[in-house]
C-alpha cells in the first residue's frame, strides 16, 4: 500500500518531485489569492451589521483555518517520517513549521485588528483567539526545538515527535479553551448546516482559503527543496547540481 | 546463573533505586517544594492582601505555581542518568523502554508531586481559599500532577541531550499543561460555589489515563532520538 | 577457532552510513561478526569508532543501512537483542550516590539476573572491601571496575565495549583479555575499541575493522 511512497524517500527523487510540483502550486496560489482578494475586497456586498470592516475575514479566516491545517500537515509528515523512517518526510515537517507559525501570526494579528472595531479592544480572551495563540506557542516550540539541535537529522526527528504530541493535544486544548470561554460569536462557516453567510461573500472566501492552502504548499516546497540541499550538501548529486547551476 | 526477564521486578528495581538516590540527595525533594511556597507567597505581596481578591484568585495561583514547580523539578528527571551513562544502560535493558521511563516518572512524582499535594492546603489557608474548595484542591492536584509529570517528561526527554534546556523546556511543555490548568481551577471554583465538580474531575482523570498510556511511548521515542 | 558460516553469524552490518553534523564518518560499511570473534575497531580520533559501536548496540540510528542480529533487524526485535547484549560505553553508568554493591546489584537485576552473589563478583574485579563505599568516593579505576564487574556475571553473547581498559592497570587488562578469550571460545563475540595494545589476545585472534578520518 505504501510502495508508491518509497521511491520518493530518496532525497534526490523527492527534490525533483518538489521541483516539478512547485510551479503548479505557485500559479494556483497566485491566481486564487488574487481572484479571491479582489472579489472579496471590491465586489462582495457590504455587511449590513459590520459595514466594510468585516472584509478582513478574507484574510483572517483563510489564515486561521490554514494555520490548523498546516499543523496537521506537519504532524502527518512527521508521523510518516517516524513510522516508515523516511528522512525526507521529517524534513518536510521541519519546513512547514515556520510557515505555519507565520500564518498563525497573521490570523492572530488580523483577528486583533478586526476585534478593535468589533469589540472595541485589541485583545479579547475569546476561545478561538486563545487557541490560536496556543497554536502559535506549539509552532514556536517545534521551531526552537529544531533550532536547538546541531545535528539537523536528529533535529528534524525530535521536532517531528513534538509535532505529533502537539497534534494529539490540539483537540484537547481547543475543547478546553472553548469550554472555558463562551464569549465569542458562533462560527459562521458550517459544513453541515446551511451557511449563515450570503453566497457572494462565501465564494471569494472559499477561493481565498484554497489559495492560502496552495500558497502554504508552494512555500513549503521551496523550503523543503532548500532543506534537502542543505542536508545532502556532501552528496555527489548535490555537488553536480551546484556545478551545473554555477556553469549556467 | 539464574536469569529471567520480569517486567514487574525491573520496574520495582528502578523505582527503588531512584527513591534511594533521592533520599541521599534530599535537596532535590525540597527545592521544588520551596519554590512552590515562594511563588505562592509572592502573589499577595504583588496583588495586595484583601481576602476577597485572594479568595477569588487562590485556585489559579496554587495551580500555576504547581505547574511551574513541576516543570522546574522535571528538568533534572533524566539529566543525571544521561550524564553518567545510566540512561544508556536503561535503554539497553531487555525490558521495554516505556516501562522503564514510567518507573522513573512515578518515582519523580512520588518525590515532588506528593509533597506538593500535602503542603497545598497550608498555602490555601494563606490565600483564604473557600472552605468548601479544599477537597477539590486535593483531588485535582492528586489527579492532575501525575499528568503534568507525564506530559512534562516528554519535553524533558526531547531536550536531555541539549546543553541549554530551561527556557526551551517551558516553551515545549507549558502549552500542553493548559487543559489540566483549566479543568483543575474550574473544579476548585465550582466547589467553592457549592456546585458539583465531578465532571471536571472525570475529565482530568481521563487525561491521566490517556497520558499514562501514551506518554511513556512518546518519552521512550524522544529519548532514543535525543540521545542518538 | 570457529569457522564462519551463516548459522554462527551473530551480527551483520549492512551498508552502514553515519553522518554527524553534515560530515560523513563512514559510508556503506558492511561486515559480519561470528561467534568466537574478538573485533577491534581502529581509527584516529573523530573517525567514528564510538558512533559505530553505538549503532551496533542500537543506541544510534545509522543514516542509512541496518544492523542484523541473527538475521533480524535489531530495531525490530529490540528486547530480544538487548537480552543478548552487554554494552559498556564511555560513561560507565555507575551512580555515584550508590555503593559499589548497590550499583552492581541494580545493573544485574535490570538485566534480569536473580539474586546474584554480588560480593563474589566484586571480588573478581578486586573490589573486596569496597562493597559499601559510595561509587562517588572510589578512584577512577575502581569506578570503572564496578561497571566492568558485570562481565563476570552475564549470559549475553554480544559484548560491545567502548575503551574498556581506560583507567585499568596492566594486570587488570590482562585479566580482562583472558575473559574476552574465554567468552569468545564459549561462542560469544567481543567488539571493542582501545588505544592500548593487547598482550594476551594474539594478533591472529584479533580481527580489525579500520575506520579512516574523512576530510570533507
Amino acid at each position: 500500500m505504501w510502495k508508491w511512497l518509497h521511491p520518493y524517500a530518496d532525497p534526490e527523487r523527492a527534490y525533483q518531485l518538489a521541483g516539478k510540483l512547485l510551479p503548479w502550486f505557485s500559479i494556483l496560489a497566485l491566481g486564487l489569492i488574487l481572484t479571491g482578494t479582489i472579489w472579496g475586497l471590491m465586489f462582495a456586498p457590504t455587511d449590513y451589521q459590520q459595514g466594510d470592516s468585516y472584509r478582513i475575514i478574507f484574510i483572517h479566516v483563510p489564515a486561521a483555518s490554514m494555520s490548523m491545517a498546516a499543523y496537521m500537515g506537519m504532524a502527518i509528515s512527521a508521523f510518516i517520517g517516524l513510522v516508515w523512517q523516511i528522512k525526507a518526510a521529517d524534513w518536510a515537517a521541519a519546513s512547514i513549521a515556520p510557515i505555519g507559525a507565520v500564518i498563525t501570526f497573521i490570523a492572530l494579528f488580523t483577528g486583533a485588528t478586526w476585534g478593535k472595531p468589533m469589540w472595541g479592544t485589541w485583545w479579547v480572551w475569546d476561545a478561538r483567539l486563545t487557541s490560536e495563540l496556543v497554536l502559535l506557542f506549539l509552532y514556536l516550540g517545534v521551531i526552537s526545538l529544531y533550532a536547538s539541535f546541531e545535528d539537523k537529522v536528529l533535529a528534524a526527528r525530535a521536532a517531528g515527535i513534538l509535532a505529533i504530541v502537539g497534534v494529539i493535544n490540539i483537540p484537547i486544548i481547543k475543547y478546553s479553551v472553548e469550554w472555558w470561554s463562551s464569549l465569542h460569536q458562533p462560527s459562521t462557516i458550517k459544513i453541515t448546516e446551511e451557511s449563515a453567510m450570503p453566497t457572494e461573500m462565501l465564494i471569494p472566501l472559499l477561493i481565498n482559503i484554497f489559495g492560502f492552502g496552495m500558497m502554504i504548499g508552494a512555500l513549503t516546497l521551496v523550503r523543503f527543496r532548500a532543506e534537502v540541499l542543505a542536508r545532502n550538501g556532501m552528496r555527489p548529486w548535490v555537488r553536480k547540481l551546484a556545478q551545473e547551476q554555477g556553469a549556467a | 546463573m539464574k536469569r529471567g526477564i520480569s517486567y514487574t521486578r525491573a520496574f520495582m528495581t528502578l523505582l527503588k533505586r531512584d527513591l534511594q538516590i533521592a533520599v541521599r540527595h534530599r535537596g532535590d525533594i525540597f527545592n521544588p517544594l520551596l519554590f512552590f511556597v515562594m511563588v505562592v507567597t509572592l502573589f499577595p505581596l504583588g496583588i495586595g492582601p484583601e481576602p476577597q481578591v485572594l479568595t477569588r484568585i487562590a485556585p489559579g495561583i496554587i495551580w500555576v505555581a504547581a505547574l511551574l514547580a513541576s516543570m522546574l523539578s522535571l528538568e533534572r528527571l533524566f539529566k543525571a542518568d544521561f550524564s553518567d551513562g545510566a540512561l544508556e544502560q536503561m535503554m539497553l535493558s531487555p525490558q521495554p523502554l516505556s516501562l522503564m521511563v514510567l518507573a522513573k516518572v512515578l518515582a519523580h512524582w512520588l518525590l515532588t508531586g506528593v509533597p506538593l499535594i500535602i503542603i497545598a492546603p497550608l498555602l490555601a489557608v494563606l490565600l483564604h481559599l473557600e472552605s468548601n474548595s479544599y477537597g477539590a484542591l486535593i483531588a485535582t492536584l492528586a489527579l492532575g500532577t501525575p499528568v503534568l509529570s507525564l506530559l512534562g517528561a516528554i519535553g524533558v526527554a526531547l531536550t536531555v541531550g541539549l546543553r541549554k534546556g530551561g527556557v526551551l523546556l517551558s516553551l515545549l511543555i507549558l502549552p500542553l499543561y493548559i487543559p489540566v490548568l483549566i479543568f483543575a481551577t474550574s473544579a476548585i471554583d465550582a466547589a467553592g460555589m457549592n456546585l458539583p465538580y465531578d465532571g471536571q474531575l472525570a475529565i482530568i482523570g481521563a487525561m491521566l489515563v490517556g497520558s499514562l498510556t501514551l506518554a511513556p511511548v512518546a518519552i521512550g521515542a524522544s529519548l532514543r532520538v535525543s540521545t542518538n | 577457532m570457529v569457522t564462519a558460516t551463516k548459522e554462527n553469524t551473530l551480527i551483520s552490518a549492512s551498508s552502514l552510513t553515519c553522518i554527524r553534523e553534515e560530515r560523513i564518518l563512514f559510508d556503506e560499511l558492511s561486515f559480519d561478526i561470528q561467534e568466537g570473534d574478538i573485533v577491534q575497531i581502529e581509527g584516529p580520533n573523530g573517525a567514528g569508532k564510538t558512533s559505530l559501536l553505538r549503532i551496533l548496540a542500537g543506541l544510534s540510528r545509522p543514516y542509512a543501512g541496518s544492523v542484523l542480529y541473527r538475521n533480524e533487524d535489531i530495531t525490530r526485535a529490540r528486547d530480544e537483542f538487548n537480552e543478548d547484549l552487554l554494552y559498556l560505553g564511555h560513561l560507565p553508568g555507575v551512580k555515584s550516590e550508590l555503593t559499589a554493591e548497590e550499583n552492581l546489584n541494580f545493573n544485574l537485576r535490570l538485566s534480569g539476573y536473580d539474586d546474584p552473589d554480588i560480593r563474589d563478583i566484586l571480588a573478581k574485579v578486586n573490589l573486596s572491601g569496597f562493597e559499601d563505599a559510595l561509587a562517588g568516593h572510589l578512584s577512577a579505576g575502581q569506578h570503572r571496575r564496578t561497571a566492568l564487574a558485570r562481565l563476570w556475571h552475564t549470559t549475553s553473547k554480544v559484548w560491545i565495549l567502548d575503551e574498556p581498559f581506560t583507567a585499568i592497570d596492566k594486570k587488570g587488562v590482562e585479566t580482562l583479555e583472558k575473559l574476552f578469550i574465554q567468552h569468545a571460545d564459549n561462542g560469544g563475540c567481543v567488539i571493542l575499541t582501545t588505544h592500548q595494545d593487547m598482550g594476551v589476545v594474539s594478533d591472529s585472534r584479533l580481527k580489525k575493522i579500520k575506520l579512516e578520518y574523512n576530510f570533507d
